[in-house]
């Protein structure tokens, strides 16, 4: 008798704890999270997924949105680009998620993109980009090349007297593109022809030997000499270590690179780097109250004491502080409204500033420079006086010199060009 | 990897008709290996239109600015004001920002002068630290055992162990490098030891004016090593020649300087054989010119013995990756595509030992070959002895079995060691180059790993060739059935090769963490380039594989310059398709009764 009563008492129990499982699911608020777990880019992306997931448990803990709690559905697109497509269906038709945190790859924005914009999503990318781009679904909270690209070369130019200039990088489209602005911008400030090399290696490229000692031929004219890098994170170590071997130090030849940061430094031994340079928005080395307590509540989240933070990172943060603000206002997820409610946003960003989400769905951010440290931090030499705003549409290049983004009316349009007043919709190369 | 599947299966087809005739294997083989490859994107189409030609012709020159001489000034004292002490400007050291260094350290070496030499040094290795109390200035280093010491910075009284959080740090950047090796130049010229008053020598060439050359003329006076003087008596005729006001003593400076290889020297020559003035005699300017030309040929000879070594060196490591697949693949016909994830499990073996010991990273990496290799190894009997043994023989299984392998590998390695790459210290004996002129220096890694190389292929060769193991490896190559029949007992036979292979493997990864970065990627990168390695060799012949190696490299190296490096690559693979074509065994095919 007693046994049944317990057994009544644990079926009745669990029925009312299925129930309210179902119930709770019902009332969740769903965030995608589009990040390769594995493959190539597993090595960068892991960090944004767990961002990700980090900032929905602090929201969560806060009382969740809009009275609902946020529950994340993490898929893996295993650095695979067009599963990055099938997989943004996936979350949007399947699980119907309200947004999407994803992608790293430039490749794998321009796959996701069709997706997106054909369901009517809505996509947070938190990456330093070419630029060239700008969609009504998406909003790009990392770099554009003025954020980055131009005024590094500009810190090179005016602080270090840099008169020849490298342009290394990897062969895809973001380095392409960026270094096919900064030559523009370069040959603008007076800079001849032959004073520009420039070089492409592909992926994972392990043997640099030669390279380095063209750089070293190159910048044994008598000229200030500084290499502008867009090489990918698995080619700098052996880049790196090759220049340190050959004796290339910094004080000579200073490299200034826009893919390394805190966590590929954590993969390298940074004894010959040391003194090199990276652009960014963020340093974790930056001493200001809200960054303490973000990597404070990082590495208690990622239960490890020795785990570092960097710029996409801040830009997943300021993303998904925006979106929150952002549904708060509209009082709902629906993507339209969030897209209205999105510009003119404001978010504190973790350098002691406010990012402001501008009409051309990108963001106004701090630009820092910084030198590499012994330790893998970087120390900041040098920042932009205020905020710069991210420029889609670079001026350097003919073509996309009068085009604007401008996603309030009247124009409401990623791709507006000032000159012949049109529209040319959503055709961005 | 999704994407990579259904090509294999669209291909299978063809494959298993091709694979009936052994010969074809390395062709059909490398075929479905450029399929597996990494889709490369097209990157778009970098036009180099004219546009800036414009835009150009509107901006002036850039003058490069000093920004922080304000800055400076400010730690600067006012013009009659009185000296101030050392004590003081050591304290403002230890408050001051990035900007105001440069003047402190200035006057630094104006007041204490060659005394100062070991901040000077400290501070340039960023090992200068300061008590947040008492501010008084201190090294802090790691000991012999890999403690961190502190030492007083001017007397160098030891202050016991001390970790460097718990201080402030002087803090630097790239111009204070800049000036603290000009500042230490200076002070060794005259006192330095012969490599150090060399070194210094060398970095005031490429500033001599006139104050240096007040040095090196002072230097000169005492030196007595017949190298450092020469290298005096250059700055000398440098400052001499750009002083000159009469053509005779131009002639006579470009002579003394004649066929000099120094990059500074060269640069002078050449701005006065171009004369870009226009106030040069026609004189002057023909010295010059025979003077550079005299140089160049040098130079050009040296650029070649280094473009060669470049070549020979990528080989090496080409041979590192190869020559374990040479066994497994070659020897045993096996194709394993989890090869490169013992490149990767004996790179992580690396990482693994280094954690272990902490404290002396230069032994780490010796140690860490035995351990590579025998970690491998039995990955590699393992994965015969449950996998590939039942598939005896039928090559597509074997490959996709391996492959599925491969990808467990990488995703256990994530799981356990994280996705992030793992840091690798490279020993000093490791680092740095081995400067054989002004021009030519080959860095001492990859010395060691194309000894390494050769080393390895040499006791792989003992061993196939001198031992038991080797004879009874050769016959079960040969003929599977009659050697079981003379006794040998091959399934143990097997499994020890493919352990033998799997283990240089292993070796080899230890060598490319020294080069490379080390992380679950390691072994894809390197898969296709052993594949390559080996059927062009000649499936099963060693020499064969140290030949294909070395020539691959090289031809690579030499077309790098030329084409670039992406484009390097493919015309190599082109030129390996083509070469299988005419000759599906490879440059050196087994002849005989081992090649049926």
């Amino acid at each position: 008798m007693k046994l049944n009563k317990v057994f009544a008492g644990v079926a009745l129990s669990l029925t009312t704890l299925t129930f309210s499982i179902t119930t709770f699911a019902q009332d969740t608020i769903k965030v995608g999270v589009l990040h390769s777990l594995s493959g190539t880019m597993a090595i960068s992306e892991t960090t944004l997924k767990d961002t990700v997931l980090m900032m929905i448990e602090e929201q969560n803990k806060k009382g969740g949105l809009l009275g609902k709690q946020l529950e994340a559905v993490v898929v893996d697109p295993a650095s695979d680009w067009p599963l990055f497509a099938e997989k943004a269906r996936e979350l949007i038709t399947q699980e119907g998620v309200s947004v999407i945190f994803g992608c790293w790859t430039s490749v794998s924005r321009k796959s996701v993109l069709p997706v997106i914009e054909e369901l009517n999503g809505l996509l947070f990318y938190p990456v330093q980009y070419e630029g060239e781009e700008s969609s009504k679904n998406v909003f790009y909270t990392g770099a554009a090349p003025n954020q980055q690209a131009i005024p590094a070369v500009d810190y090179l130019m005016n602080d270090l007297g840099v008169e020849r200039w490298v342009l290394a990088g990897t062969d895809y489209v973001y380095p392409r593109t960026t270094n096919r602005i900064l030559e523009a911008y370069l040959k603008s400030k007076g800079v001849a022809a032959e004073d520009i090399m420039i070089n492409y290696t592909p992926f994972s490229h392990s043997d640099w030997q030669s390279i380095v000692s063209e750089i070293k031929t190159f910048g044994s004219t008598g000229k200030k000499t500084g290499v502008v890098s867009t090489i990918n994170g698995d080619a700098n170590v052996p880049f790196y270590r090759e220049l340190g071997n050959q004796g290339v130090s910094a004080e000579d030849i200073p490299v200034v690179a826009f893919s390394v940061g805190e966590e590929e430094l954590s993969g390298f031994d940074t004894g010959p780097l040391v003194g090199h340079l990276a652009a960014w928005n963020y340093f974790q080395s930056v001493d200001v109250p809200e960054n303490e307590a973000f990597i404070e509540s990082w590495k208690s989240f990622i239960g490890d004491e020795d785990r570092v933070t960097n710029d996409p990172m801040e830009a997943t943060y300021i993303g998904f502080n925006m979106w929150v603000q952002a549904v708060e206002k509209a009082g709902t997820t629906d993507t339209d409204a969030v897209e209205d409610a999105m510009i003119g946003i404001t978010a504190p960003n973790l350098t002691g500033g406010v990012a402001t989400m501008n009409k051309a769905h990108h963001l106004s951010k701090p630009v820092l420079i910084g030198e590499i440290q012994d330790d893998g931090q970087f120390e900041v030499v040098w920042e932009t006086e205020g905020l710069v705003d991210g420029d889609a549409w670079t001026d350097y290049l003919e073509g996309s010199r009068d085009v604007i983004a401008d996603w309030t009316p009247p124009i409401e349009c990623g791709n507006y060009n000032t000159v012949t007043k049109t529209c040319s919709g959503q055709n961005y190369e | 990897m999704a994407g990579m599947l259904p090509c294999l299966n669209q291909k299978s087809e063809k494959v298993a008709v091709r694979f009936k005739t052994r010969s074809a294997i390395p062709a059909t083989f490398l075929a479905a290996l450029i399929l597996l490859a990494p889709p490369m994107h097209a990157a778009d189409e970098v036009e180099n239109s004219p546009t800036t030609a414009a835009a150009s012709e509107t901006s002036a020159s850039p003058a490069p600015e000093q920004i922080d001489t304000e800055a400076a000034d400010s730690a600067q004292p006012a013009p009659g004001a009185s000296e101030p002490t050392l004590e003081a400007r050591l304290h403002d050291l230890t408050q001051a920002s990035l900007a105001q260094t440069p003047g402190i350290v200035t006057d630094l070496a104006r007041i204490g002068g060659r005394d100062l030499l070991p901040l000077f040094e400290a501070m340039l290795a960023g090992e200068l630290y300061y008590d947040e109390g008492s501010l008084q200035l201190m090294r802090i280093a790691e000991d012999g055992a890999g403690i961190d010491q502190a030492s007083d910075i001017l007397s160098g009284e030891a202050l016991g162990p001390r970790e460097p959080r718990s201080a402030g740090k002087v803090r630097i950047n790239n111009r204070l490098r800049t000036q603290l090796r000009d500042t230490i130049a200076r002070i060794n010229l005259t006192d330095g030891t012969d490599a150090q008053r060399r070194a210094a020598a060398r970095a005031i060439l490429n500033d001599v004016n006139e104050d240096s050359v007040v040095l090196l003329r002072e230097a000169a006076a005492t030196e007595d090593d017949a190298g450092v003087r020469e290298l005096l008596t250059v700055g000398i005729a440098m400052r001499e020649l750009t002083v000159a006001d009469t053509d005779e003593k131009r002639l006579a400076a470009i002579a003394a300087l004649d066929g000099r290889l120094e990059t500074p020297v060269r640069n002078l020559l050449t701005r006065y054989r171009d004369d870009p003035d226009g106030q040069l005699s026609e004189a002057v300017q023909d010295a010059a010119d025979s003077a550079v030309a005299n140089s160049d040929a040098s130079v050009e000879f040296y650029r070649f013995i280094e473009q060669l070594f470049f070549g020979l060196s990528l080989g090496s490591v080409l041979l590192l990756a190869a020559i374990g697949l040479a066994v497994t693949f070659g020897v045993m016909g096996v194709i394993n595509m989890a090869h490169g994830e013992m490149l990767m499990l004996g790179a992580y073996s690396t990482y693994v030992v280094q954690q272990l010991m902490p404290n002396s990273v230069n032994a780490s990496v010796l140690v860490s070959i035995p351990v590579a290799f025998v970690v491998t190894a039995l990955v590699g009997m393992l994965i015969q002895r449950y996998v590939i043994r039942y598939l005896g023989g039928r090559p597509l299984e074997t490959l996709l079995a391996t492959f599925g392998i491969s990808l467990i590998l990488q995703q256990a390695v994530r799981t356990v060691f994280s996705p992030l790459n793992r840091r690798v210290v490279s020993p000093e004996w490791l680092s740095g180059s081995w400067q054989y002129n002004e021009v030519l220096s080959l860095t001492n890694n990859r010395i060691c790993i194309l000894l390494f190389s050769l080393l390895v292929f040499a006791i792989l060769q003992f061993i196939l060739r001198k031992t038991s193991l080797g004879l009874d490896v050769r016959a079960v190559s040969q003929n599977r059935a009659m050697a079981q029949a003379m006794g040998i007992r091959t399934e143990r036979v097997d499994a020890l090769t493919f352990g033998l292979g799997s283990g240089i493997a292993g070796i080899a990864g230890v060598a490319l963490s020294q080069l490379t970065n080390v992380g679950p990627n390691l072994g894809q990168t390197y898969i296709i380039d052993s594949f390559m390695v080996v059927v062009f060799g000649g499936v099963g012949n060693l020499f064969g594989t140290l030949i294909a190696a070395f020539s691959l490299g090289t031809a690579n190296k030499f077309l790098e310059p030329l084409t670039g490096a992406v484009l390097a690559n493919i015309l190599i693979l082109v030129f390996i398709i083509l070469f299988i074509q005419k000759r599906p065994k490879g440059l050196f095919p087994q002849k005989g009764r081992a090649a049926d």
